[in-house]
């Protein structure tokens, strides 16, 4: 085997959350790599999905630090939007925008992010321009290589390209409120996709959705882990992480009681409460 | 009392092209007034409404909160009349300034007038989307004012769109008042043209279908504004609709 090198993406130390007088993390530490697909389960109340939510400041972690990339996401200073255009997050209510078409909701974000940098830009050369009329010197222009009329179409065929993924190609024009459970949730999928994350978060994009439909959004997410996509996924489908999961999280009462590979996790665990979670799960 | 030759009188009156003049003028303040105040009034209150809803991290937020209140306690605390006499008689000159155009203060108040009410109606509109748009648009890197503008504020304005247009008939009928500040509105407008011959019932009966068909013209325009908003969840009323017939 050769050795790759393994980066770590998100490298959570100590992270604490406190909502009043009610500690609801209580320190947790997690390192998770590049390509890693990490399940997170645990009882009902233990804080997964709010530990979740911190991993990309949804809620304000009270302490510890999460570096992303290097940079600490806990740090106020931080500009958090710029990072969250790197972490994508799908959510158990599916929450597309309902005044969007599907193709709008996935290339709304990607198009006004370059959008953005584009009119930055843009702005950069006006005024390069009025100190050059004053100037023997030229300062030579910032280079525009794209249009906007560019970023959309790119967009577009892009997000065309992802519905072909999710066989849901006949759906771009039409309004989220006429799609499925289980389509609306792949659709989120995809267009969180769309921005091209570094990591994933999911939090239980399952659990809203009939059970016969958990199956076809379940499948997405198995072929992205199997194209190499960074996960953390909070999860109920115990099916779902001792197969596709390359390690398992317990959490109960804010804290990881139990981190394990998932055959050990299933067949041999060690903490009492993970015992009797599984003796009622499975 | 003899109907007939009041209609007569009124009639002959109206045939003479300066009151058919006034009636327009009349008429169109009205509806300018009326109109730019709503947009005005949809502008002010959006912003305070933005400004209430959003989170107070930061000092000058929550200044800009207080602020915002005192706005809106001023606003509605006061009858309109009261406002307009204010602005007019009591600031406009204490600041100097003469020669202003009293249709033009007009509109102003009403405005700001109506940004007040504004603003609570679409507080309502901005808490009655879901929490889940705002945290997608944010957790894509969007900004909080790119996913209100975007996604939160269009979908308000969807939500309270039947009681902007009570606010906007309420508007309308408001403008009656514009005369305190010698503004030529639709009631000014009627009232000298029944002063030509001391005969007024015709003039103000008129002046009540004219403000009935301008509210039952707003009611149209409203619905059909709602219909064309109504287009994304067409398809889940009518699954709800047949949901509830099985």
């Amino acid at each position: 085997m050769t050795s790759i090198e393994i980066t770590p993406i998100l490298e959570v130390k100590n992270l604490t959350k406190t909502f009043g007088n009610h500690t609801v993390l209580k320190g947790i530490d997690l390192t998770v790599n590049s390509g890693d697909v990490i399940a997170i389960i645990g009882p009902s109340g233990c804080g997964k999905s709010t530990f979740l939510r911190c991993l990309n400041c949804m809620e304000d972690p009270s302490g510890g630090t999460i570096l992303f990339r290097g940079e600490n996401l806990v740090d106020m200073k931080v500009d958090i939007n710029k990072h969250r255009q790197h972490i994508g997050m799908v959510f158990q209510q599916f929450n597309l925008f309902n005044n969007k078409t599907v193709l709008e909701n996935i290339t709304l974000a990607p198009v006004h992010v370059q959008k953005t940098e584009l009119n930055k830009k843009k702005c950069k050369n006006f005024f390069i321009r009025l100190k050059n009329l004053f100037k023997k010197e030229k300062t030579p222009l910032e280079e525009i290589d794209v249009t906007l009329a560019e970023i959309k179409a790119k967009a577009e065929e892009k997000a065309f390209e992802l519905l072909k993924k999710v066989g849901l190609e006949d759906k771009a024009n039409v309004y989220p409120s006429t799609l499925s459970g289980g389509q609306k949730q792949r659709i989120a999928i995809i267009r969180a996709l769309a921005m091209e994350p570094d990591v994933m978060l999911f939090d239980e994009p399952t659990s809203a959705l009939d059970p016969e439909m958990v199956g076809e959004v379940l499948k997405v997410m198995t072929e992205l882990a199997k194209d190499g996509m960074t996960m953390v996924v909070v999860t109920h489908e115990m099916g779902f992480a001792k197969e596709v999961a390359d390690r398992i999280i317990f959490m109960s009462e804010g804290v990881i009681k139990e981190e394990n590979t998932p055959d050990e996790f299933f067949s041999n665990p060690k903490d009492e409460r993970l015992k009797d979670f599984l003796s009622k799960v499975l | 009392m003899d109907w007939a030759t009041k209609w007569e009188k009124f009639l002959s009156t109206m045939e003479s092209e300066y009151f058919q003049k006034l009636l327009l003028d009349g008429l169109s303040n009205t509806v300018k007034v009326a109109v730019l105040g709503l947009i005005i009034g949809i502008f002010i209150g959006t912003l305070i409404a933005v400004v209430k809803v959003a989170p107070k991290y930061k000092l000058f937020s929550r200044i800009l909160d207080k602020i915002c209140s005192v706005y809106v306690a001023l606003f509605r605390g006061t009858p309109m009349v009261v406002q307009l006499l204010l602005a007019y008689y009591v600031m406009l000159p204490s600041l100097g300034v003469k020669e202003v155009n009293s249709l033009t203060v007009g509109i102003i108040v009403f405005g700001m007038n109506s940004g007040a009410y504004v603003s609570e109606i679409m507080r309502g509109g901005i808490n009655s989307v879901d929490v889940g748009q705002m945290e997608a648009g944010r957790a894509m890197g969007l900004s909080y004012s790119t996913t209100m503008t975007k996604i939160v504020i269009p979908q308000a304005i969807k939500n309270i769109l039947p009681t902007l247009g009570n606010e906007f008939i309420t508007l309308i009928k408001e403008t009656s008042v514009l005369s305190f500040i010698t503004v030529y509105d639709l009631y000014t407008a009627l009232s000298t043209i029944g002063s030509k011959n001391y005969e007024k019932m015709v003039p103000y009966l008129v002046m009540a279908v004219i403000y009935i068909v301008l509210v039952l013209l707003i009611t149209l325009g409203v619905r059909l504004i709602e219909n064309a908003f109504a287009k994304s969840d067409k398809n889940a009323t009518e699954k709800t609709q047949e949901k509830e017939n099985a």
